[in-house]
């Protein structure tokens, strides 16, 4: 990608002059459009989703919105003490979060973990997460924005990252060899395409045409890094030609266009045809992290000029022109949405810290004598109430 | 002499070196534009331009490599992780060739880089970027491994390892970039490798330390002192070379050691540490010698649970009375 790419990404989603490319045509350089700026679709690729489809499309996508502006909220308060959003990319984790059957696996990277809520996660039980306390299925071990369940085969990535994505081919090989239904979706920033891990898995995924969709979120940074020093490919997508991987590049905003390119690509997988590399074409519309201040290092105008593009802002258009949607409608959707996060905060948040004892379960399969000795003597000692083993701030 | 915050340091150490030498640049991720992770690189960028202050794309085992081929033919890179977590990608880099190259090549190549990052335990961060990664470096004859605990340190070591011909790993701490302390200004000031440095003075007994869990054992000193017992803090420094003589003499004062760090109980640096006291000074030796480091588990998430994994002040303090056979 050069770096006047970048900027020219916007061009070609504001130019209706030129016809939206079709999934036939040079589907990895191309973008996949289905939402046309007044709201309607484009009949030659909608999807054709139902009325019930897109009103929950639109309910879940509201519903991460509202749960990272509380959360952001909460960070800045001192009551969790990470967040990272999905603010702007919400299109990409719905839609494969609605496509996918029960038995799918997921294995998402920084910024797709709520496509478990949508897959039946608890919303409780999410919200424990950022607090990493006694209502936490993950015992408090996990930094917020690596969410995971069993409950709904979602797996936490490693905060060292991309490695998830040899995981997903790995996942799906195993129901190729089983000759079970399920399909695997791996997920990885534009960013993390640099790492090693995003060449094995595409590799892999190729040489044994497995039942795998790998998804790039290409949000245009990497924390300060501009996609166009990641890379000097003309897309994201293109790489998947050299691995004989079939790509598609989409129009991450538009949540009826990634609907359509995965829905299709999980389908292809699941009967048997192999797997599909899949650049989403988003934008990071809030900061890396709750550490980071993006004023530093981007403009302003490109994040106003994406925040035009909010995959929920259109969404929301598309539904109003459909008449499927009215302020009203709308304002009671908000409501109930925000009562439902409120509720679950307040319930969660009153919980305390895991037991201490829990410390040294799950290291092993069973607890080895010398842990259970530690054990012990952690809870022969006194509470610890210090700051951070002091030393240092 | 002025007083500077541990990244100040480590920042002046980097700009002084690379004023000194042309050959020198630093590579990392955002350590440009973002001016570091952790703001250790403020201002490199503007003041060395894009070819010597480089933003690297996401890959830890491509920036080292590529910083080892360079190195080999002439430059002295500084690599910079954002966390030393992370240079787990770039293991096999730094093991199979960093360490190897001028032994496997008869001599005839060398591979004089820096690698730097934070290091140990930060807050709230999650196991996988919680790790002491110096336990697995200073395994590997070919590296030397340094750890300061002081901003004079942290620019007295990152200099001479800068000037180096060895691979050398340079440990730094997150919970330590605030730090102040007077350093010397002299753009010859280097501290030595392989020398380690007593941290406070005493007689009763020896804890001995190294990076943050330096200032951990002198809080210990504080409480221990409450108590009528004179504990000496001997920080190391450096890990590999490490400094002998230091273990021995401080051992031949107080009879008894207690050693405190991050990272896990079993093997690593402690192991060593233990091995060379009592091979050297076996008979100086009153009592067995403890160790209080990490739980043996990966770090959790939860701020409460944390604290019962770390290495704090009331459990050295612990070690030090069973040591002096004090304990209730
Ligand atoms: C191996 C490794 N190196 C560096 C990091 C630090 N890091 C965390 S997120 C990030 C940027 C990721 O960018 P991208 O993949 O585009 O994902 P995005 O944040 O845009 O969703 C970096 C460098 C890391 N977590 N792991
Ligand atoms: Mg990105």
């Amino acid at each position: 990608m050069h770096e006047h790419d970048v900027e020219a990404h916007g061009q070609a989603l504001e130019a209706p002059a030129t016809p939206a490319p079709r999934a036939a045509e040079a589907p990895d350089l191309g973008l996949f459009r289905v939402l046309r700026d007044d709201g309607s679709a484009d009949p030659a690729t909608d999807p054709g989703l139902s009325p019930h489809v897109l009103l929950r499309a639109y309910r879940e996508m509201k519903r991460v919105r509202l749960i990272d502006t509380r959360m952001m909220l909460l960070q800045r308060q001192g009551r969790i003490h990470f967040a990272g959003e999905c603010r702007g990319q919400e299109a990409t984790p719905i839609a494969t979060g609605l496509v996918l059957e029960r038995d799918d696996w997921v294995f998402p990277a920084l910024r797709e973990s709520a496509i478990m809520l949508v897959r039946g996660f608890p919303l409780k039980s999410y919200i424990a997460q950022y607090f990493g306390n006694a209502g936490d299925v993950l015992k408090g071990r996990q930094m917020p924005s690596h969410m995971s369940g069993r409950a709904v085969n979602q797996v936490a990535w490693s905060s060292c990252m991309a490695t998830q994505l040899p995981h997903a081919v790995g996942a799906a090989w195993a129901a190729k060899m089983r000759k079970d239904r399920s399909v695997v979706v791996g997920f990885v920033g534009d960013g993390g395409t640099s790492e090693p891990d995003f060449h094995n898995a595409l590799n892999f995924a190729g040489v044994f045409k497995v039942p795998c969709v790998l998804v790039c979120q290409n949000n245009h940074w990497a924390i300060s890094v501009p996609a166009a020093k990641q890379t000097a490919s003309p897309t994201f997508a293109v790489k998947g030609r050299a691995y004989g991987v079939p790509s598609v590049r989409v129009d991450g905003n538009d949540v009826l266009a990634v609907h359509r390119v995965v829905g299709d690509a999980v389908a292809r997988a699941r009967s048997g045809g192999g797997p599909t590399f899949i650049e989403c074409v988003t934008y990071r519309m809030g900061a890396h992290s709750s550490s980071d201040d993006p004023t530093r290092y981007r403009a302003q105008e490109e994040v106003d000029t994406w925040a035009q593009r909010d995959p929920i802002v259109r969404l929301r258009r598309h539904l109003v022109h459909r008449g499927l949607l009215d302020e009203a409608e709308e304002g009671a959707l908000e409501d109930g949405l925000m009562a439902e996060i409120g509720a679950a905060i307040q319930e969660v948040e009153a919980l305390g810290p895991p037991a201490r004892e829990t410390l040294f379960d799950d290291v092993y399969a069973e607890l080895p004598w010398h842990l259970a000795e530690q054990r012990a003597e952690v809870l022969s000692s006194p509470p610890q109430t210090g700051s951070h083993g002091g030393g240092g701030h | 002499m002025t007083v500077l915050r541990y990244r100040e340091a480590v920042r002046a150490a980097m700009i002084e070196e690379m004023e000194r030498d042309e050959r020198v640049y630093l590579i990392g991720e955002e350590v440009g534009a973002y001016q570091g992770a952790y703001k250790v690189s403020e201002g490199m960028l503007e003041r060395f331009g894009p070819k010597r202050v480089i933003d690297a794309p996401i890959t830890e085992s491509g920036f080292t490599g590529i910083s080892i081929g360079a190195a080999m033919v002439g430059l002295r890179p500084i690599v910079e992780y954002m966390t030393w977590n992370f240079s787990a990608v770039a293991f096999d880099q730094i093991l199979n060739n960093a360490a190897k190259i001028r032994q496997m090549s008869g001599g005839q190549l060398h591979v004089p880089i820096v690698l730097r990052a934070p290091n140990g335990s930060a807050r709230q961060v999650g196991s996988q970027h919680s790790h002491a990664m110096e336990h697995f470096y200073t395994h590997v004859p070919g590296l030397k491994v340094l750890a300061p605990a002081t901003p004079a340190d942290a620019k007295g070591l990152l200099k001479a390892a800068i000037r180096d011909d060895d691979p050398v790993l340079f440990m730094e701490s997150e919970t330590l970039y605030n730090v102040k302390g007077e350093v010397p200004d002299d753009p010859d000031f280097v501290v030595p490798m392989g020398q380690a440095r007593v941290a406070r003075e005493g007689k009763d007994v020896s804890i001995i330390a190294y990076g943050r869990p330096v200032h951990v054992a002198l809080e210990a000193a504080a409480l221990l002192e409450k108590e009528g017992i004179d504990a000496e803090v001997v920080d190391l420094r450096s890990l590999r070379p490490l400094d002998e003589q230091a273990l021995v003499r401080t051992v031949q004062k107080t009879h008894r050691a207690v050693l405190t760090y991050e990272g896990w109980p079993y093997g690593g640096v402690g192991g060593e540490i233990v091995d060379r006291i009592q091979r050297l000074a076996f008979d100086e030796l009153d009592a067995p010698i403890l160790r209080v480091t990490f739980r043996d588990v990966p770090m959790p998430y939860n701020a409460k649970l944390e604290q019962y994994v770390l290495p704090q002040p009331d459990r050295i303090a612990d070690a030090v009375r069973e040591v002096l056979y004090r304990k209730g």
